[in-house]
């Protein structure tokens, strides 16, 4: 690059409209990830002929109860939606973070023969989606009766070759195996010293994980949309998706109530944890 | 005293390393090998409907050719890639020169903190919702985005979005981007912050400006980081289902029907071909394996050649000790 040396003023200028430039470009995208739920919130207050003369408004209107109460009174039942969607989540994150640590252990602190191939075909499985195995996953669980049922979607997390990898990076620098030996000696057994010693250790590990397992669980559609056709076992996102059928078609300030709901815990839960969420995606290996 | 620590070392405690990996095997045995082996079974019958007998077809590979031929099947298939290239390369884009200005070392962006929890928000919230959310939003005749083209004078009336193809897709690739360039640029961020802080300081002796600098050493220190976001999102890419079944359900005339939303709507709704659905899951399924060995090929390459190079360079030095022994 051969440009000729700026003057010192004609440099300063330079950099004032390059910064006005970036934060420009960071203002706009950051509205662009706040403006569609902004809408959403304000006009989930608003009935549904204000939404139809002015779908674009930023003063709330006082319709809430009202947009309740034609949500509850067809399909959509946020409170049973909810209960179900938090049975599975809390469940499905608190067995894989315990299951997915105790194997991750298992690889760090002991050689057995097949380890290798064992973390091998973790790797390997780590790749592959489980929508791609979905019909036969939904004809065996058919087949043993378990459609209609919980269990199908919260017991397969115990294997979770994404959260084990995740967990292994995790213990290797975070885990003196003199600890362990320390344990040994002091006569504990093996099973005690993960549950008493190693499982404390790696608290914020397995912290990190969870988040992302309950946000996982809780937005899956594909799996509770094929295995529950009861009503009554609906999940949250499930319930959303009755939003877009014609049932709901002119009851917009319904919709948007609806919409509201469904994101509430997570807005929550994001903005709690959202340094440790981001830090979580940061350490990688956390994409779906 | 040596059999005791030997003892401690590991060898007899073996077992429990198999006892702690169990509750793992038994549960991907039963949740995950079985069901896709199972898939691949399924896709070689004639299995349909729900309580029908299912047999083995006389013509093994029917189902396959059948879902090749299926021109619903191969449409969904360029648009699943389409969408996704629409998506990836605005994503992958903006991610890089977000993470060039977020780690530059001259000028700083403040507030990069609260930048970056508002860039990646929308990637935790339920795709479900957020397809839907998008539906009103493109609403016609009077959704918000309709009445901000008419109040800015450059519609005179609402646009219907939802019954011009192209624009269905764009819409599609726009969410898939909104969702996911936060997540990209946070991946990518701490991709250049591993980076070791002596090649900058060795850059910045020798006079490089911010430009050369990122397009020199960051870039080029980048490049696994890059491999692995695009795997991965390619891989995610091929199994989009929430935002193309929920925003316009794959329509207008199949313009957002992905391979996913082809499958479950085969399986799922009207006859229920199972057999024939599990035929395109197999074949998405190799498409996603192929990927994925692709990408193992790539990076394991790097890291056994650095091996390699090391035994070699283990051994020469042996072999000189050696030597000088014998002299």
């Amino acid at each position: 690059m051969n440009r000729a040396p700026l003057s010192p003023a004609a440099k300063r200028r330079w950099a004032i409209v390059y910064k006005v430039f970036q934060y420009t470009i960071c203002i706009l995208l950051a509205l662009l990830s706040i403006f569609p739920f902004v809408i959403m919130i304000v006009n989930a207050t608003r009935s549904s002929d204000q939404i139809q003369h002015h779908a674009l408004s930023l003063i709330p209107s006082h319709y809430m109860m009202n947009n309740m109460k034609v949500l509850t009174t067809k399909t959509f039942h946020p409170i049973r939606g909810f209960f179900n969607s938090a049975i599975i989540s809390v469940c499905a994150t608190a067995l894989c973070v315990y299951f997915s640590t105790l194997t991750a252990y298992s690889i760090v602190a002991y050689d057995w023969k097949f380890k290798k191939a064992f973390f091998t075909m973790i790797m390997c499985v780590l790749m592959i989606p489980a929508q791609v195995s979905s019909i036969g996953f939904y004809q065996f669980m058919y087949k043993i009766h378990l459609t209609n049922n919980f269990l199908p979607l919260i017991l397969p997390v115990i294997a979770a070759p994404a959260t084990v990898f995740f967990m292994r990076q995790y213990m290797i620098p975070a885990l003196p195996m003199e600890i362990v030996q320390s344990a040994r000696i002091d006569g504990a057994g093996e099973f005690r010293t993960f549950n008493q010693i190693v499982l404390p250790m790696c608290k914020p590990g397995m912290a990190t994980q969870a988040i992302f397992i309950f946000v996982q669980k809780w937005n899956d559609l594909f799996l509770p949309m094929i295995l529950l056709t009861e009503k009554n076992k609906w999940t949250m996102p499930m319930m959303v998706s009755q939003l877009s059928g014609d049932m709901y078609k002119t009851e917009y300030g319904a919709v948007y109530l609806g919409l509201l709901l469904t994101v509430l815990p997570i807005f929550v839960i994001y903005f709690m944890l959202s340094k440790y969420i981001i830090a979580g995606v940061a350490l990688g290996g956390v994409k779906e | 005293m040596k059999a005791s620590q030997k003892h401690l070392k590991g060898m007899s405690y073996a077992r429990y390393g198999y006892l702690f990996a169990l509750p793992f095997i038994i549960i991907f045995l039963i949740f995950t090998l079985y069901p896709t082996i199972y898939t691949f079974v399924l896709g070689f019958t004639d299995a349909h409907g729900v309580g029908n007998e299912t047999n083995f077809l006389e013509a093994p590979f029917d189902n396959f050719r059948r879902i090749l031929n299926n021109k619903t099947f191969m449409t969904s298939l360029r648009n699943t890639v389409v969408i996704w290239i629409m998506n990836f390369i605005p994503q992958i884009t903006l991610a890089m020169v977000l993470t060039a200005w977020f780690t530059a070392r001259r000028i700083t962006v403040k507030g990069q903190g609260f930048f970056k929890v508002l860039f990646y928000m929308p990637n935790i919230i339920t795709a479900a919702t957020i397809a839907i959310l998008f539906n009103a939003l493109f609403g016609y005749p009077t959704g918000p985005i309709n009445e901000i083209l008419v109040s800015l004078h450059i519609r005179e009336s609402g646009y219907n979005f939802f019954v011009n193809k192209s624009a269905s897709q764009i819409i599609v690739a726009f969410i898939q981007f909104w969702i996911w360039y936060g997540s990209t640029m946070i991946v990518l961020i701490s991709g250049v912050l591993g980076i070791s802080p002596d090649i900058y300081e060795a850059a910045d002796i020798d006079g490089a400006n911010g430009f050369q600098t990122f397009f020199q050493i960051t870039l080029p220190n980048l490049k696994t980081v890059l491999l692995y976001t695009l795997v991965t999102s390619l891989i995610g890419g091929l199994n989009m289902f929430d935002i193309p079944k929920l925003f316009n359900k794959g329509g207008p005339d199949n313009a957002t029907l992905t391979t996913s939303v082809f499958i479950y709507d085969l399986a799922y709704t009207g006859k229920q071909l199972f057999a024939r659905a599990a035929a395109a899951s197999v074949l998405m399924f190799i498409i996603i394996s192929v990927c994925s060995a692709f990408l193992f090929w790539l990076m394991r390459d790097k890291d056994a050649i650095e091996l390699e190079k090391i035994k070699k360079a283990d051994q020469k030095a042996k072999a000189k000790q050696r030597k000088e022994a014998a002299f």
